[in-house]
């Protein structure tokens, strides 16, 4: 096991050189120059071409790859162009939202679509099951800011019950904290709940034909223990895989919930620094997306042989 | 099955109603009267001498105050100063600073703090730089007063230093002003009403200001961006919303106070609410702009200038971007409307087009049909349907035009090239200005026709140069007048670039907020939270 995970941490270097050569040449590669937006709408061609030099931008497109990567690899993830901080600093700041909303999306998508999987499964072609596909269907077809716009309307505004925007860190307010994760969370976990619960109603439906099934029923054991303890347990590999695939989906979500959302978090300084063409500060974000998302891809690996023994690494 | 949907309800219910109790009063809302305030863009540089930023702009007006500040008559009228006398050969100009002008840490607002400030902004600002070719030196005579030497009389003194939008000559402590003028200052000490609160600020979330109590506001009453800076409320929360739709939503429900210029198709909502009120902040408003690129053929030909111009028609502009003509004003006066150097002398241009002209001005320049490079805006939403009007109306004078859209950055990063359109650069695209920066012809930077120290486009005219400078040196307003008048008409002759037309974005306030002052600049002293 040891020898697996330690495998797959070195697999992840060339993941990430891959990928800091890829965001690096895109920025590059793409139209838009920081110099131009920071000197702002009335500088001169001078004043910009000042700001260039200054920040570097001159440099071939290698010399600057060597200055970033080198500092990076001494943990020095360069300065925002905008912020005036370092980036480590802004992400310091803005990991707290991020972390929140993919925690209470990801705890409240997998609370609700893994039993409403198994019931579809469990009553195959009942009303139930077939409202279930039709939810699926429409948490993948409707986009994510509709579904926000469409829960403000009714719980913000009509209903009054709830914040329309914003963010209070946990530290300061738990009780605010809660009450302005709640409309963002929902969002974000409609696509997720349909994605897994879909998921977990085909692996279910496939281990309940499975002989040891029938053997356990013909034990005269209740539903309740042949689906919780034989079925889902054997159905949870795909679910954990689609589980782990679906973290892309949660940060490509994270960017629109937060903006619509006002939540000061990654995502929007993803946005942010995009529109402003802020290089260290998108460089070092993406990378770090990329580890999140190998290192929980990890996780999802390892945990498999909690739930199925006769997988061995 | 009903139980359990019973239960259901009553724990999400529950739960939510916990949270709200659980949520309570905001520290912030235990502090006193809090004003939440939403920009249009984040704040990101608070450095307002550095940037042009609106926002920092704004930031400023804030934490600095000015020597002098343009009233609600556009008239210039002294603010941290007290008195001021200038030299019968008009060439020394003497400043004495109120008393009991203190910076934000406590020490007195000094003349050598003011000079260096001076001189910071003269190195950044277009006005600024003017100023300064006039300037022979500053001398502090003592603790609150210095003195401005001119090499020879200069029209525009006072208009430089109560100019009123990006970059205002923002006073800051001595320390401070002698950062470069190209680096961003680390401090944000000044002398003005609010002081900026950077432990509690996070970019990208909030910006937060607590009420100066030490500050010494003038006498008089507030006017536009003069008078006594009186704050009322104990705290000011720029809140960082990107989100316009979320912008109202949240002023609805109270969650915000004052949204600094919603869009316009949003304003029939906000309308509707009873406890949101529209107030028209800036009553000068703002103005479309459309340059065009006398680097590369075919604009390197005036007769082409001139044959773009005659195909404008300014209302077709404003109908298509703002829609409501309780928010556009149709305005021959490239230096605004109702303002002193106005004049609705264009040639015949920009009002109503004239397509045959337009044609015939081409085949006089030997037009070769080659499409002309016409870039598009598609993320700054006011500018995003100047571009396709410009297509039109062009296309029925006579030209081909390849319109190209991108996102502002990208049209931002692309006018810098001067290579020909077909070569990654470009003949021709829209933006547009605050008016007030658009008053005179030094401020308005789209008259300067110095080559390349000119705004993009580049404009070459040194008839143009002579006439700002003659208008820079002038100190009759008479005279001035006609001289920007003649400023005007040179534009139009060798088609520099077109003004196209005035509109007006309101602000958005809750009924119970009142107090906006009416100024080029969304202010937040004298502002009631009731």
């Amino acid at each position: 096991m040891l020898d697996f995970i330690a495998r797959r941490l070195v697999a992840i270097i060339p993941v990430l050189t891959v990928v800091a050569v890829f965001v690096f040449l895109m920025l590059r590669l793409t139209p838009g120059d920081p110099a131009a937006v920071i000197a702002g709408d009335n500088a001169t061609s001078d004043q910009i071409a000042d700001i260039r030099e200054k920040l570097g931008l001159n440099e071939p497109i290698w010399t600057q790859f060597a200055i970033w990567i080198g500092n990076v690899l001494q943990g020095n993830f360069g300065e925002s162009f905008f912020f005036k901080k370092t980036v480590a600093e802004l992400i310091a700041q803005r990991v707290e939202p991020t972390l929140a909303l993919a925690t209470c999306t990801l705890l409240f998508a997998v609370s609700v679509s893994v039993p409403i999987g198994v019931l579809a499964a469990y009553r195959q072609g009942s009303l139930f099951d077939r409202l279930v596909m039709a939810f699926a269907v429409m948490g993948f077809s409707v986009p994510g800011f509709v579904i926000g716009y469409c829960l403000i309307y009714i719980f913000a505004i009509e209903l009054g019950w709830l914040p329309v925007q914003g963010y209070t860190r946990i530290g300061v307010n738990f009780g605010a904290f809660l009450e302005r994760m709640v409309l963002p969370s929902l969002t974000l976990s409609v696509g997720f709940i349909a994605l897994i619960s879909r998921i977990t109603r085909a692996s279910v439906l496939e281990v309940l034909n499975e002989d040891y099934i029938r053997t356990a029923r013909a034990k005269g054991l209740s539903n309740r223990v042949v689906l919780m303890r034989h079925a889902l347990r054997n159905a949870a590999v795909p679910i954990l895989t689609v589980i782990g695939l679906g973290i892309a989906i949660l940060i490509g979500g994270a960017v629109v919930t937060e903006s619509v959302f006002g939540l000061p978090g990654l995502g929007r300084l993803t946005v942010e620094a995009v529109l402003s063409r802020d290089f260290p500060t998108i460089q070092t974000v993406i990378l770090m997306f990329s580890v999140v998302y190998v290192v929980i891809n990890l996780l999802i690996d390892i945990s498999y042989t909690i739930f199925d023994p006769r997988i061995r690494y | 099955m009903k139980t359990m949907r019973r239960s259901f309800a009553a724990l999400a219910a529950g739960a939510i109603m916990a949270a709200g109790l659980a949520a309570g009063p905001s520290p912030a809302l235990a502090q006193g009267k809090v004003l939440k305030f939403v920009q249009n863009g984040n704040l990101t540089i608070l450095d307002p001498i550095w940037t042009t930023a609106y926002v920092t702009r704004n930031h400023g007006y804030l934490v600095y105050d000015t020597l002098f500040a343009m009233d609600e008559n556009n008239a210039i009228k002294p603010q941290m100063v007290d008195k001021y006398e200038v030299s019968p050969d008009k060439t020394v100009w003497t400043f004495t600073l109120r008393d009991g002008l203190e910076w934000h840490d406590g020490k007195p607002v000094t003349a050598e703090d003011c000079i260096a400030s001076i001189q910071r902004w003269g190195k950044r600002d277009t006005m600024g730089l003017k100023l300064m070719d006039f300037v022979k030196e500053f001398k502090a005579v003592d603790g609150k007063t210095f003195q401005l030497v001119l090499k020879e009389p200069y029209g525009l003194v006072l208009d430089s230093l109560g100019k009123p939008s990006s970059n205002v000559p923002f006073m800051m402590p001595k320390a401070v002003a002698e950062t470069d003028a190209f680096k961003q200052i680390d401090s944000q000490v000044g002398s003005g009403p609010f002081i900026y609160q950077k432990n509690e600020s996070k970019p990208g979330e909030r910006h937060v200001y607590l009420k100066n109590s030490k500050y010494k506001p003038r006498a008089e009453a507030p006017s536009g961006l003069a008078g006594g800076k009186v704050a009322k409320v104990d705290r000011v929360e720029i809140i960082e919303m990107p989100d316009v739709q979320q912008q109202v939503n949240a002023l609805i429900t109270g969650e915000i106070d004052l949204i600094e210029q919603p869009p316009h198709d949003l304003l029939p909502i906000l309308k509707a609410d009873k406890n949101v009120a529209l107030e028209n902040w800036n009553p000068l408003g703002q103005v479309f702009v459309i340059r065009f690129n006398w680097l590369v053929k075919p604009f390197d030909n005036p007769k082409v200038r001139l044959a773009a111009l005659h195909a404008m028609r300014q209302e077709d502009y404003l109908k298509a971007t703002i829609g409501d003509p309780e928010y556009y004003k149709v305005c021959p006066a490239a230096f605004i409307c109702g303002t002193p150097n106005a004049s609705d002398k264009t040639n015949g241009m920009l009002i109503k087009p004239d397509f045959e002209k337009s044609k015939a001005l081409l085949k006089e320049a030997g037009y070769d049909g080659t499409p002309i490079v016409l870039m598009q805006s598609t993320t700054l939403p006011v500018l995003t349907n100047t571009a396709p009007v410009t297509k039109s109306l062009l296309e029925q004078g006579g030209f081909k035009v390849d319109m190209q859209s991108m996102d502002w950055q990208t049209l931002v990063t692309r006018r810098t090239k001067k290579d020909p359109a077909n070569q990654g650069g470009w003949n021709v695209f829209h933006t547009f200005s605050v008016s007030a920066d658009a008053l005179n012809p030094i401020s308005n930077a789209y008259f300067a026709a110095n080559g390349d120290k000119a705004w993009f486009g580049w404009p070459t005219d040194p008839e143009m140069e002579k006439l700002r400078d003659s208008y820079a040196r002038e100190t009759d307003p008479a005279k001035a007048k006609a001289l920007a008048e003649a400023i005007q008409l040179r534009a139009m002759e060798t088609g520099q670039f077109g003004w196209l037309g005035q509109w007006y974005g309101p602000g958005a306030r809750r009924a119970n907020v009142t107090g906006w002052l009416k100024a080029p600049v969304p202010v937040m002293w004298n502002i009631e939270k009731k």
